[in-house]
């Protein structure tokens, strides 16, 4: 199967990151790399968790569609984000070659699917650029967190903690009452 | 016969660890520093080696040991010093105790003056070393039977102790003998050279306790004082009460005196079970007159063989235990043991991966050509059996009584009444309910806060209560019951009930309901869940502290549970609270709609139909009912609820399910198709996502994919909100109308 082999492959990958980041100068940190169409994107690598191959989701009902739904990770279960939907690309159509990187946020643990893992970068504190002063609007930069030019190619540093940060069930809880009553009126 | 050999068997082979464990102990021995562990570790090898010796009649063996361990005793009691000779003879005495063991396994007398020279420097030890120690008149050394003293190792060992406290817990029950079971109350009394035959009254004590629970009292009131003590009579006896099953008859009691019966005055009487006589236990003073009403007196028992354990029959009862008593100990006075939490919660999810297991490989047998893997799905069928039993006794570890939250109550009952200035009276009942620890524990202040609010907004206060005709106490009410699976606690009060124009006003004023709306009472009852709402005039002591019946609320349903108020004015209000028994496991249905598949709580499922045309109505042009069983019941599309793409959307050709709510309002839900049931492994969505409307929790089926659990009362909030929403084709004029059929039939 295509998938547990590009599995097998990237996840060796990772562990190989994992060992050389020991070893990196302090100043620097190593960020994952990986490719939704065109654009290239980053995330710390110590809240990478894991990288896997696409398996099926199963959906969940009435939420935005870059949240695809959720899977099962060795006995819990994780949501998915589509990175592509989630920057008003449309839902990706997903093949087995597709990659779900597994992101640790604090507690939670949280899959992003990218189109493919493209490199492991070493990258120091100066090198990185602050996001260009975009329009109100157009970019949310809150999830952000840099830029970064890697050869000719221009990398996006993500704050995964903004990037998903879903809304707190209390407060969706609080506002799933009051249309009950309003319609009475 | 077969049976005494057995039971030398396993003599010899304790024996010979005990002698490992003595040998060890003496290596470490050093001179001058005397680990007191170590030497009563030694003394109790010896001293056990020689009970056990004494019942099968090794008479050499016990004479030498009893040397042996007079010297330890010495030593225990530092009365004997610890020099490197001593050590060195010790060591010696314990090889030759070895040899002896070793003779009386081959059945061989040991060659006259083989134990002599050992006994000899035995007893320089004790005579030198310590001029107090009371080193016993020289008996014969060797072959000629030698009298076995008494020694209080038993008593140190913890035997009577234990028997004390079981005594004591015994009678703080005073518990009635229960039916099936037998009392038996035997005194036993010994004459005081019992010990001279080589008897221990401990192994019949042990006998007795293993035929039943047994009570062991023992009198000291013959002791004589220490001037007259003559060590090597036994000056106490015991009055043992068992409780025994029906099988266990008068014979068998007897059984185990039957060594003994010679050297003692024993006495049996039975308790009838039902009728609880009266237990007369015998008084200290005087155990023998036994007082025992409609009861049965024993004869003694017949004389027994002469040589005890030479040929008996029944040497079950009195089978020796040369390893000393610890191990009898231990299984008389810990019937729990306490266990780390998180070792449990390691069980259990253990048991639900195994669950998921079992129905992953149910899920691939299923495809098997059927017929050729009878043999497979007989196994597989009592896998199922074995997985359910161990979930349920995994799940029943952490079960426990609701009574630990409850008991909590009356204190603060009692401290709002203070508060208050008002009479207040709590009843309470079915604290026995048992539920998941962590149910129970997350219970404490929901609860709290809601008798709280019964005390502070729903009881009025005494002069109120009387000019309405009330008592002037008034009375709340907490109650906990199983139900279809769930535990439902109540709290009902008979206050003034809820002042529905004033929760309304405010709720207005604060904003949460637009001003003329109309809401029907139970709507306007619910009202007091919303956040922010408080009716309280003034933020008093107890209530309006910010923490509000949402946060109440919350806390119920983040437990997967729900909570309903149901309020008559006047005659008070009634809080429903419906929790599940476990966090952890459910049983379900499983069920898909398009492409996705779902679980259904198997407890709140009635039955599924196809409806028929002729059964499907639609309700002011606002939903579908569907005529089941002579009720009309609405259809939720659930497809439509979740936006599932290519479900079945006909009802004709779909598949009803037929729900029902814990406060029993039943609802149709038309999926595509049930697929079975199945115990699911609750997974929280929560972790690492967020709550979702309609969904308590998630699964993980047999293939690895998730499923959702639906929360059937959070549909049909759903879908309430749907309904009114989504505008439908022919708008209605009583569209305001809050949807009717939802209410319970």
């Amino acid at each position: 199967m295509s998938s547990s082999t590009a599995l097998a492959t990237v996840g060796g990958t990772r562990t190989d990151a994992r060992n050389d980041v020991m070893a990196v100068n302090a100043a620097e940190e190593q960020y994952v790399t990986f490719t939704v169409g065109s654009e290239e994107y980053g995330v710390n690598i110590l809240s990478v968790r894991e990288i896997r191959g696409w398996t099926p989701e199963s959906r969940l009902p009435n939420l935005p569609d870059y949240v695809r739904g959720v899977i099962n990770l060795r006995g819990i279960i994780i949501p998915i984000f589509d990175l592509r939907a989630r920057f008003g690309g449309g839902a990706t159509s997903v093949t087995k070659r597709h990659v779900v990187v597994v992101i640790q946020v604090g507690e939670r643990t949280r899959g992003i699917l990218v189109d493919a893992i493209s490199d492991i970068l070493a990258i120091g504190h100066d090198a990185i650029k602050p996001p260009p002063d975009v329009d109100g609007g157009m970019v949310d930069a809150e999830y952000l967190s840099g830029l970064y030019t890697a050869d000719d190619r221009m990398v996006t540093l993500l704050s995964v903690e903004k990037l998903f940060s879903v809304e707190n069930s209390e407060l969706d809880s609080a506002t799933k009452a009051l249309p009950a009553l309003e319609r009475a009126s | 016969m077969e049976d005494l050999s057995r039971f030398k068997q396993t003599y010899f082979d304790e024996s010979a660890e005990l002698l490992e464990v003595a040998e060890a102990g003496l290596l470490r021995l050093t001179p001058g520093e005397v680990d007191s562990d170590e030497v009563n570790a030694i003394f109790r090898a010896v001293h056990s080696i020689k009970g056990g010796g004494g019942a099968f009649g090794f008479t050499e063996l016990v004479a030498f040991a009893h040397e042996f361990e007079t010297v330890m005793d010495g030593v225990r009691n530092n009365t004997v010093p610890v020099t490197t000779e001593l050590v060195d003879t010790l060591i010696r005495a314990n090889d030759l105790l070895g040899q002896m063991l070793a003779y009386a396994r081959e059945g061989d007398p040991a060659p006259a003056g083989t134990t002599d020279g050992t006994v000899a420097a035995l007893r320089r030890h004790l005579s030198g070393g310590a001029p107090q120690a009371q080193a016993p008149a020289a008996a014969p050394a060797a072959p000629a039977p030698v009298p076995v003293y008494a020694d209080d190792e038993d008593d140190e060992a913890g035997l009577f102790g234990d028997a004390m406290a079981a005594i004591a817990a015994a009678r703080a029950e005073e518990d009635p003998v229960p039916p099936g079971k037998l009392r038996w109350t035997i005194v036993f009394r010994p004459r005081p050279d019992l010990l001279m035959s080589g008897n221990e009254p401990a192994f019949m004590l042990r006998a007795l306790r293993r035929l039943g629970d047994a009570t062991v009292e023992c009198h000291t009131d013959a002791l004589p004082t220490l001037q007259t003590l003559e060590a090597e009579l036994l000056h106490l006896s015991w009055t043992v009460t068992l409780l025994a099953d029906a099988d266990v008859d008068l014979d068998k009691i007897n059984d185990v005196f039957e060594f003994v019966a010679d050297d003692c005055d024993i006495r049996i009487t039975a308790d009838a079970p039902p009728p609880a006589a009266p237990e007369a236990p015998p008084p200290v003073t005087d155990p023998l007159p036994v007082a025992a009403p409609p009861a049965v007196v024993a004869a003694v028992p017949e004389p027994p063989p002469k040589t005890p354990g030479a040929d008996a029959p029944k040497a079950e009862a009195a089978r020796p235990r040369p390893n000393g008593g610890g191990a009898e100990h231990a299984g008389l006075t810990s019937h729990t043991i306490r266990v780390d939490l998180d070792k449990i919660d390691r069980l259990v999810n253990m048991v639900g991966e195994m669950v998921i297991t079992q129905a992953m490989i149910a899920e691939h047998v299923r495809e098997l050509p059927p017929g050729e893997f009878q043999e497979l799905l007989e196994g597989l069928e009592q896998l199922a059996q074995h997985t359910r039993e161990l979930r349920e006794s995994v799940m029943s570890i952490r079960a426990q009584p609701v009574s630990s939250v409850f008991s909590r109550m009356p204190r603060l009952v009692r401290e709002c009444a203070a508060t208050t200035g008002k009479e207040v009276q709590l009843v309470t009942s079915g604290e026995t309910t048992e539920v998941d620890k962590t149910v129970v524990e997350n219970l404490v202040d929901p609860l709290t806060h809601m008798i709280r609010n019964s005390i502070d907004h729903g009881l009025e206060g005494p002069e109120e209560r009387e000019r309405v005709g009330k008592p002037r106490a008034g009375t709340v009410h907490l109650s906990a019951q199983h139900r279809s699976g769930r535990i439902v606690i109540e709290i009902t009060d008979d206050g003034r009930g809820i002042n529905r124009p004033k929760v309304l006003s405010k709720a207005i004023e604060k904003g949460l309901v637009q001003p003329g709306a109309t809401l029907s009472d139970e709507e306007i009852d619910n009202l007091i869940f919303l956040p922010g709402f408080s009716t309280a005039d003034q933020v008093s002591n107890l209530s309006g502290r910010g923490v509000g019946m949402d946060v109440v609320r919350r806390n119920i349903t983040s437990l997967g549970g729900r909570i309903g108020v149901y309020s008559t004015p006047g005659e008070g209000s009634r809080f429903v609270l419906s929790l599940p028994l476990t966090l952890a496991v459910l049983d379900g249905m499983v069920i898909s709609v398009g492409e996705e598949r779902f679980v259904l709580p198997l407890t709140n499922i009635v039955e599924s139909l196809r409806p028929k045309a002729a059964d499907l109505h639609g309700l002011v042009g606002k939903c579908d009912v569907m005529m089941a069983r002579g009720e009309y019941v609405r259809l939720v599309y659930l497809h439509q609820l979740f936006g599932i793409p290519g479900a079945v959307a006909d009802p004709t050709r779909a598949l009803v399910v037929l729900v029902e709510t814990e406060d029993g309002s039943r609802l149709g839900l038309v999926v595509d198709e049930v697929l079975g049931q199945q115990q699911v492994v609750i997974k929280s969505l929560e972790a690492n996502f967020r709550r979702l409307d309609g969904v308590a929790a998630a699964t993980i089926l047999g293939d690895g994919r998730v499923a959702l659990i639906l929360d059937v009362a959070g549909l049909r909030e759903m879908s309430r909100h749907m309904d009114s929403r989504a505008p439908r084709p022919p708008s209605s004029p009583v569209a305001a109308l809050p949807a009717p059929a939802l209410e319970p039939v």
